[in-house]
């Protein structure tokens, strides 16, 4: 992974947000993926939307595994900390940092192997943990960086580059997630940046872990004929199951209510996410209800996205431990350490 | 013929043969906190099962005036409460020693000997005629023949009394059947047999400035003061208590007075990699966090203790070794993770060890191991064992100097971030082997991509041979250079010493011991245990200093041995080992024999005076 600074050149007239920020400050180095990856289409819309968000870079802490999608984070917010730490580790050490410091925001980035095979167990008591971070899965059915084999994700009966057929049945992150009590579940495209930017946006505003698995074809490995994750396969099988509508906190809402009927979500921080669903009686909080639409159209070969699941209500990993508002690294010492007065009356149960 | 064993004050040593699951554990604890209360140099050893219920379970109780409390293979009172292991526990007996069993049905013939005597004492048919309830009944035979130890070893009985009081001051019930059963035991041996046995007991004025406690408990006391505020673990025995200790203690320190919010957080792990894991994340971002485990966590913890390593993250891992490889016996002591430790993890790593020998020990180097992964960016493993860890050891109370801040090693400021034209994270700075480190949060300048890919020493990915040596080589020279922080290993020096003796962690006692009986035999030899890894220069100094070595240690295959020809420049022909690694506690008397064995058996780069 060779790193390629980008040449600092701006263009007079780019758009500034609340922080004075362009949205090359939200960039990164030089991808080096394949041309056409869809990963690097998850990377620009990771950098819209945090520049739409106005974070403060330094206030971003990017996480990774091992393989394609995990070198992401390279390519995007320079000025954040970045962490590419082992295969399948990422959501303990995510879970680590976030236990240090809550007041930071995470971004972890992994992959279908990396989440879905070698680091599953983590993925789900991370899931079950509810560790406050937006947890991407950039899916593309295919290990890269070896060189084609299937993964955990890929479908019954798709073909590898070779032409060998899968006979295993996929995991899917979303109804894994729905079992175990995930608070917010999300599926987008790569070749859909209009839908994934506001899901990415309700993401960092959830106050629990939110998956957003991405179908994110490999160009090189799993975008011929026979593959259930090409571009191709995913555009004509794809339905948008909601449309996502994020309005941050302290906007008056303007818009009418569409004439088909919508479900706003409150989240913590007073953000709202509105739903304009494609089944006009669509609840994102009803997971028995979710559940089953995501089955039936899995079953009948049809690729569900948008914003599918959200619980404000579950408690975050913080909640439930009752650790102080700020970041525990922020305890002064006075209050960590017992002193010595404290550790001669203590020894008297030693006695 | 008459049997006897010769007379004594406060030099014997008792076994307990129990049945794991009946409440034995509390009654041999008392006695052995009584003992302790009457001034006198003790030790307790649980040779437990990995078991819940209903396996045979042992506890010996040593007594010495004199210090000297490893373990002792001469049991003078053998108190056999469990009929299934009654063959071996009466062969166990020294000649002329005691056994007290439950009378209440007969010994077999087969199992008596002439050389020893029987102590019949009908605790089972005493119980059920004192109590009603049937749990109550097997509970308080072990209250019961702990009331008849009073007697025959003069244990003070107001101090168990009061010890009693202490545990049940808010179960009235519990403290009447208790005070009870105590009696009945009491006055059943009184009326009996003659008190106190020819070894006994009689106060002493050795404990006033100790405690007792056990090496997992002084780990999590020492992580509390260490300002630890993240800890995430996954259950392992002998490790579970390190945690369950450091739990107890941030409920009662650690809750904010003000507000009742908990100042830490402790995450059970779905497994030690990700127990490892979060403490790696935790440390990235500049908390103090630690994972306890033992040996079969560290084998699952390898990968990332290489991420940590290479990264240069601080990390602190407790290891209270138990008895390897594999499951191997999870309840027995072994010192077999020395290696394992020290190399952690695929590719060229060394890793910085802190090898306790007694409980006072883990306290101060629980709160070192902080200041050194913070200093040098490095994991640091606390390698304790099953017999430090969850026997309870008397050592002198714990100190704390308040002045004490937590070195955070070099971690740069906003402004010293600022004040950088550009920072590069693996830049050893002003000659040292260093590299000042940014936490994430502080400055956007400060930012770099923490990686366990190959990078050079401005954080950069490469694929360079030079660039990618550059910052390995600068890793172990960081690891030389920690040689001098670490604690020095202690030596004994002894007039006319012809050898020495090496050893490590809970050896200590036993090989102490034996060092001073080899001695009175005229066999004289210096003492040195080594407390860190990487070795100080006095270690390789000592090796140098004598024309060979003993090394005594726990394990099979010599590990610390191996770690010394590897390390030192000692040569290998003049260290020979004593290795002990069955899974129980070390006994001087085991030291002493195989060293003697060792000395007469070949002959030796020196001639061995004897009878000096």
């Amino acid at each position: 992974m060779p790193s390629i600074a980008k040449p600092a050149v701006l263009h007079p007239s780019a758009q500034r947000n609340e922080l004075g920020l362009t949205l090359r400050d939200y960039e990164g180095s030089m991808s080096t993926l394949c041309a056409g990856c869809g990963h690097d289409s998850v990377t620009a819309a990771i950098v819209r939307a945090l520049w739409e968000l106005s974070v403060e870079p330094h206030k971003l802490a990017k996480m990774s595994g091992i393989g394609c999608s995990s070198k992401t984070p390279a390519y995007f917010v320079t000025g954040a900390h970045g962490f590419n730490s082992a295969h399948g580790r990422m959501p303990p050490i995510a879970t680590g940092a976030n236990a240090a410091n809550r007041e930071l925001l995470y971004i972890g980035v992994s992959g279908d192997g990396d989440s879905l095979s070698i680091g599953l167990g983590h993925l789900c008591h991370a899931i079950r943990r509810n560790v406050r971070m937006v947890y991407i899965i950039e899916n593309n059915g295919v290990y890269g960086l070896t060189k084609g084999q299937f993964s955990a994700s890929a479908d019954v009966g798709t073909k590898s580059k070779k032409g060998e057929a899968n006979r295993m049945a996929p995991i899917d992150p979303i109804q894994l997630g729905l079992s175990l009590g995930a608070t917010f579940l999300a599926r987008g495209f790569s070749g859909d940046k209009e839908q994934l930017v506001p899901i990415l946006k309700a993401a960092v505003a959830h106050r629990g872990f939110a998956i957003i698995d991405v179908v994110s074809p490999c160009v090189t490995f799993n975008d011929h004929t026979g593959s259930t994750k090409s571009y191709l396969y995913t555009r004509q099988h794809r339905i948008r199951a909601t449309e996502t509508d994020y309005v941050p906190p302290a906007t008056e809402i303007l818009t009418e209510i569409s004439p088909r009927g919508e479900t706003a979500v409150t989240l913590h921080d007073g953000s709202v996410v509105r739903f304009s669903a494609v089944p006009a009686d669509y609840n994102p909080s009803d997971r028995l209800a979710v559940a089953k639409f995501l089955q039936e159209n899995a079953a009948d070969g049809r690729i569900v996205t948008g914003l599918l699941y959200v619980d404000e209500a579950t408690p975050n990993i913080h909640e439930m431990n009752n650790t102080p508002a700020k970041a525990l690294t922020s305890v002064p010492w006075s209050k960590l350490c017992p002193g010595a007065e404290m550790l001669n009356a203590l020894q008297e149960e030693f006695r | 013929m008459e049997y006897r064993v010769s007379p004594r004050i406060n030099d014997f040593a008792v076994k307990l043969a129990n049945v794991n699951g009946t409440g034995s554990a509390s009654a041999n604890g008392l006695i052995m906190q009584a003992i302790f209360r009457m001034g006198i140099p003790v030790s307790g050893k649980n040779l437990f099962p990995s078991n819940i219920q209903g396996l045979p379970t042992w506890y010996e109780i040593r007594v010495n005036g004199d210090g000297h409390v490893s373990r002792a293979l001469d049991y003078d009172l053998m108190v056999a409460m469990n009929a299934q292991t009654y063959d071996r526990d009466l062969k166990e007996v020294r000649s002329g020693g005691y056994v007290l069993y439950d009378s209440s049905w007969p010994l077999d013939d087969h199992l008596l000997r002439e050389d020893i005597h029987l102590i019949g004492v009908p605790l089972a048919r005493m119980c059920i005629e004192s109590f009603a309830e049937p749990r109550e009944r097997t509970l308080m035979k072990n209250i019961a023949y702990a009331g008849a130890m009073v007697a025959l070893l003069e244990i003070d009985m107001a101090i168990v009394e009061a010890l009693i009081k202490e545990s049940f001051s808010r179960k009235p019930a519990l403290l009447a059947s208790n005070t009870r059963a105590l009696r009945l035991g009491y006055d059943y041996a009184k009326e009996h047999f003659a008190c106190p046995l020819p070894f006994r007991l009689s106060p002493m004025n050795a404990n006033a400035d100790k405690i007792l406690i056990d090496g997992n408990t002084a780990i999590a006391l020492g992580c509390l003061y260490a300002g630890v505020t993240v800890a995430a673990w996954y259950p392992i025995t002998p490790a579970t208590s390190v945690m369950d200790g450091f739990k107890n203690l941030c409920e009662k320190y650690r809750k904010d007075p003000e507000t009742g919010e908990n100042n830490y957080i402790i995450l059970q792990a779905e497994d030690e990699l990700a127990a490892i894991g979060m403490v790696i994340g935790a440390m990235w971002n500049g908390a103090r966090a630690f994972t306890s485990t033992a040996g079969p966590g560290i084998s699952l913890m390898n990968e990332l203790l290489g991420l940590a390593y290479y990264a240069e993250i601080p990390v602190v891992v407790v290891d209270v070794q138990r008895v390897g490889p594999s499951t191997g016996m999870p309840t027995r002591t072994q010192q077999s993770d020395l290696l394992e430790c020290a190399y952690a993890s695929h590719g060229d790593t060394k890793h910085i060890l802190l090898l306790p020998g007694n409980p006072a020990e883990c306290f101060d180097f629980a709160v070192k191991s902080f200041d050194l992964a913070d200093r040098f960016q490095t994991p640091v493993f606390i390698v304790s064992d099953l017999d430090i860890g969850m026997n309870d050891w008397v050592v002198p109370k714990l100190d704390w100097d308040d002045s004490y801040r937590p070195d955070r090693g070099r971690v740069l400021t906003h402004d010293e971030i600022e004040a950088l034209p550009q920072f590069h994270r693996f830049l050893g700075e002003n000659g040292t082997q260093i590299a000042p480190r940014t936490l994430p949060g502080v400055h956007p300048k400060g930012a770099y991509f923490t990686r366990g890919s190959g990078h050079n020493k401005f954080g950069l990915y490469t694929e360079i041979p030079d660039e990618y040596q550059e910052v390995m080589d600068r890793l172990l020279l960081k690891h030389r250079a920690a040689a001098s922080a670490v604690p020095p290993a202690l030596i004994e020096e002894r007039r006319n010493a012809e050898f020495g003796v090496i050893t490590v962690g809970g050896c200590d006692a036993a090989v102490r011991e034996a060092v001073e009986n080899l001695a009175a035999n005229g066999i004289f030899a210096d003492f040195m245990r080594i407390r860190a890894f990487p070795f100080g220069r006095e270690v390789e100094q000592f090796i140098a200093d004598h024309e060979f070595c003993f090394v005594v240690e726990q394990n099979r295959d010599s590990q610390l041995k191996s770690m010394l020809i590897l390390e030192t420049a000692a040569p290998k022909e003049k260290l020979q080992s004593v290795l002990v690694y069955g899974g129980f506690p070390l006994s001087a008397r085991t030291v002493v024999d195989e060293i003697t064995r060792q000395l007469t058996r070949v002959p030796q780069p020196v001639s061995i005076r004897k009878g000096k």
